[in-house]
């Protein structure tokens, strides 16, 4: 850990934030640049990246940096009126930096059409299809902010469907793979058009940080250079050098605790003991991440709101959206050894926005990359058809650098049945009410996927790849993008918070991450939810030193 | 604690595996990371655990490794026995897999009772014929005695070694895998000559 100072629980601080993640990070440093006394207060560990882990059981099935079921089980159900069965369904970096510590640094600007496709598009009947309180225009500063100050590796103008930008990427792309060579020409012969990947990955040493080696674990692991900008990396450090800012580790908040004049008065939490604390604070915001912002305001209930802290919509924790995803397989001749470097090199954005002649709505981007560690690969992603075991199995494992694929992220309706609630039965290690996830795709981002995979096996056809195979499409019931149980909106009766991501019920709560989106994009949101809490930081310092907050 | 020859020697055989080809000017930019990604790797690296059982009685070993050896056979190149899967499976007992204990325990009789069944006589897995525990283990597919023997198999055979399997890397010399810290263009075939990022219309 970092030098930092420490204040005690019962100190009044200006701002207590919960979770130290994507959102979180960036709020905690702008804040305490600004002359604020802050506390974030991060469930997870401190883990000093020369402690991450190269090897794939550590992550997978020890759950180094990720959110462990055994002490936070889960609860899915499909629909609300089925009964739901305790069952792994989220996944969320639990560590100071969260998910920006593990995730595999793709980061696509939103364009403009996603602030407005309900408007453009018009209603879809049984959705929660709404438009957002702000627009790309004014994002995009904050959008320039975030590739500036974290250092984000790309090439502006490189796609004729990027929205407009008022600076170039700060850091050139990274070379390009073996992967984004195939594609790239396959997908140029189709009249397509690929561009070089953005990605929160250091191209070169920036800001005193070093550029990346290529090491090859980017997605699910923890980067030990610091070359990945998670907000370990990049803003947390800054944020604990103002000497105004602790980062309190192992504290888990359970309640945002609310006086008779219905303002938040602070946090209480489970400190590294499990003994209960309560941290005081003249403000709380929460940047917990699409599923336990949520349930930390149904956690939150009391007399005066009975329905959940926040919730007098009765929006909290709905309209969860989790991005379509599916990927098609090829394998080649000769060795691409996708095991090296980033994830992906190339991307294209050209089903960004469908055709509304094709009957449905949706859009994407394809990427190419492989993605998948050894054990990975030899237990999840062979053929269909291929043998589970024997010698013909052993010659399938033989194919691993020369395999890659494609992967297509795509929207995802906003339904209001879709949503993060508090389990009724089952509990997690600390006593408390598990969260159930409901979820169930609407039929537009089932047919989404299958348009964005038979793209995919085209691009890969024309590859001239000697076998080519695609996942079945079907229905999620796993999510790594946590999207939209906060919404923000101008209309407190459909919305949680505004477009400053104040609560709309509780005037100095705020709650800043992936809940906070209306629609969710096409599928990289934390682009979107860093230049967010960029944003935030600034309309909430404002307000803080006008005396509103 | 590691002594510093070991270091040394990791230090030397990351520099020359992994960033094979790079040009002087990648390197010196990239000099800091690249070494403290050695140290990191020195650190990492720990001693592949001894050969030995700390779980499972050796009679429950043999007839795992019995069915992992079908799993993974020994051909032209090394399978599950070589690369110690068994040691593998022992370390994830008594690790991060102890609840797997009780359905080995379980399991492995259902294992013997359809030996028995199907080749009567034959009292053990391991002591029937290639061909008979390959039958044995088609009978079995889906049960969950197989599908974790299939499991943990796998895992043990594509693991870091300092899990105690993949002994001598046999099953990333098999894959082409290489875990070497550091790395530099060009990654693979199909990358070699490509001259930059120009759009079509251009070229
Ligand atoms: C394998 C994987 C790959 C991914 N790849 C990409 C990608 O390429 N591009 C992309 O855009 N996105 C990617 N994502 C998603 C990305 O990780 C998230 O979008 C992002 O981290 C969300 O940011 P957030 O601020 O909303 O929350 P998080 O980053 O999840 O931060 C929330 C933090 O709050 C803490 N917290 C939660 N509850 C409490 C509590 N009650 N008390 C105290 N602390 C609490 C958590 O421990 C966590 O540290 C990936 C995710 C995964 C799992």
């Amino acid at each position: 850990m970092n030098p930092q100072i420490t204040y005690k629980p019962s100190e009044e601080v200006d701002f207590v934030i919960v979770g130290s993640g994507a959102a979180g990070g960036v709020l905690a440093k702008e804040l305490s640049t600004a002359g604020f006394k802050v506390v974030v207060l991060e469930q997870g560990r401190w883990i000093d990246p020369s402690d991450f882990s190269h090897d794939e059981i550590t992550i997978t099935n020890e759950f180094q940096l990720t959110n462990n079921p055994r002490q936070q089980p889960q609860a899915f159900r499909r629909t609300p009126q089925d009964k739901a069965q305790k069952q792994f369904a989220v996944i969320y970096g639990r560590l100071v930096g969260g998910g920006s510590v593990h995730f595999t640094g793709n980061f696509w600007r939103f364009h403009e059409i996603d602030f407005v496709e309900r408007s453009r598009r018009g209603t879809i009947a049984g959705t929660g299809f709404a438009d957002w309180p702000l627009t790309y225009a004014d994002l995009e500063p904050y959008y320039t902010k975030v590739e500036w100050e974290i250092g984000i590796s790309g090439l502006a103008g490189a796609s004729p469907f990027d929205p407009p930008r008022s600076k170039p990427y700060p850091l050139p792309p990274m070379p390009v793979k073996s992967s984004g060579v195939l594609f790239e020409r396959a997908a140029w012969k189709l009249g397509l058009h690929p561009f070089p990947a953005p990605l929160a990955i250091l191209s070169q040493p920036y800001r005193g940080r070093a550029g990346c080696i290529h090491c090859g674990r980017c997605e699910a692991f923890g980067c030990e250079v610091g070359a990945k900008t998670s907000s370990l990396a990049s803003v947390i450090p800054v944020a604990q050098q103002t000497g105004r800012c602790e980062i309190r580790t192992e504290s888990y908040v359970h309640r945002v605790e609310i006086n008779q004049q219905g303002r938040a008065t602070g946090v209480a939490y489970f400190d590294a003991h499990r003994q209960p604390q309560f941290q005081k604070a003249r403000a709380v915001i929460v940047s917990a991440n699409g599923a336990e912002t949520a349930r930390l305001m149904l956690l939150s209930r009391s007399p005066s709101f009975p329905q959940g802290l926040a919730n007098s919509s009765g929006m909290v924790g709905k309209h969860l959206m989790i991005n379509g995803y599916t990927e098609v397989f090829a394998t080649f001749d000769e060795p691409l050894n996708e095991f090296k470097s980033v994830t992906d090199t190339r991307v294209l954005h050209d089903f960004y926005e469908m055709d509304p002649k094709l009957g449905f709505y949706g859009g994407g981007g394809i990427d190419a990359r492989f993605g998948y560690p050894p054990i990975g690969f030899a237990l999840g992603a062979l053929p269909p058809d291929a043998p589970r075991w024997g010698k013909a199995y052993k010659n399938w494992l033989a194919s691993y650098s020369r395999t890659m694929l494609l992967a297509s992220h795509a929207t995802s309706l906003p339904l209001e049945t879709n949503s993060i609630s508090l389990d009724p039965e089952l509990k997690d290690a600390w006593g408390l009410p598990a969260m159930c996830v409901t979820y169930k795709d609407h039929p537009d981002d089932l047919n989404t996927v299958r348009y964005l995979r038979d793209r995919s096996i085209e691009i890969l056809q024309a590859a001239k790849a000697p076998k080519v195979w695609a996942a079945p499409v079907q229905e999620q019931s796993i999510a790594v993008h946590l999207l939209g149980t906060c919404r923000m909106g101008n209309d407190p009766k459909t919305s949680v918070i505004n477009s400053d991501h104040r609560a709309h019920d509780v005037p100095n709560l705020f709650l800043c991450d992936g809940s906070s989106f209306v629609t969710s994009g096409r599928g990289q949101p934390t682009m979107t939810i860093q230049a967010l809490a960029f944003r935030a930081a600034d309309r909430i310092a404002a307000a803080a030193r006008r005396g509103e907050v | 604690m590691k002594g510093n020859s070991e270091n040394d020697l990791n230090r030397r055989r990351f520099l020359s595996a992994g960033i094979r080809g790079a040009g002087g000017a990648w390197v010196s930019l990239h000099w800091p990371a690249i070494m403290a990604a050695a140290q990191h790797a020195a650190h990492m690296r720990e001693a592949v655990p001894p050969a030995k059982l700390e779980v499972l009685t050796a009679e429950q070993a043999a007839e795992i490794e019995a069915a992992a050896c079908r799993i993974i056979p020994t051909d032209d190149t090394p399978g599950a026995r070589d690369a110690g899967v068994i040691y593998f499976i022992d370390r994830a007992l008594a690790t991060f897999a102890q609840e797997s204990r009780a359905d080995y325990e379980k399991g492995l009789l259902v294992l013997q009772a359809r030996t028995r069944e199907m080749f009567p006589g034959t009292q053990k897995f391991s002591q029937a014929t290639p061909e008979q525990q390959d039958a044995v283990l088609k009978a079995l597919e889906g049960q969950p005695i197989f599908e974790l023997i299939l499991t943990q198999t796998v895992m043990g055979f594509l693991a870091d070694p300092a899990r105690g399997g993949n002994r001598g890397e046999v099953a990333w010399k098999l894959t082409g895998f290489d875990d070497s810290p550091a790395f530099a263009p060009p990654f693979g075939y199909y990358d070699r000559d490509y001259p930059g990022w120009k759009p079509p219309e251009e070229k």
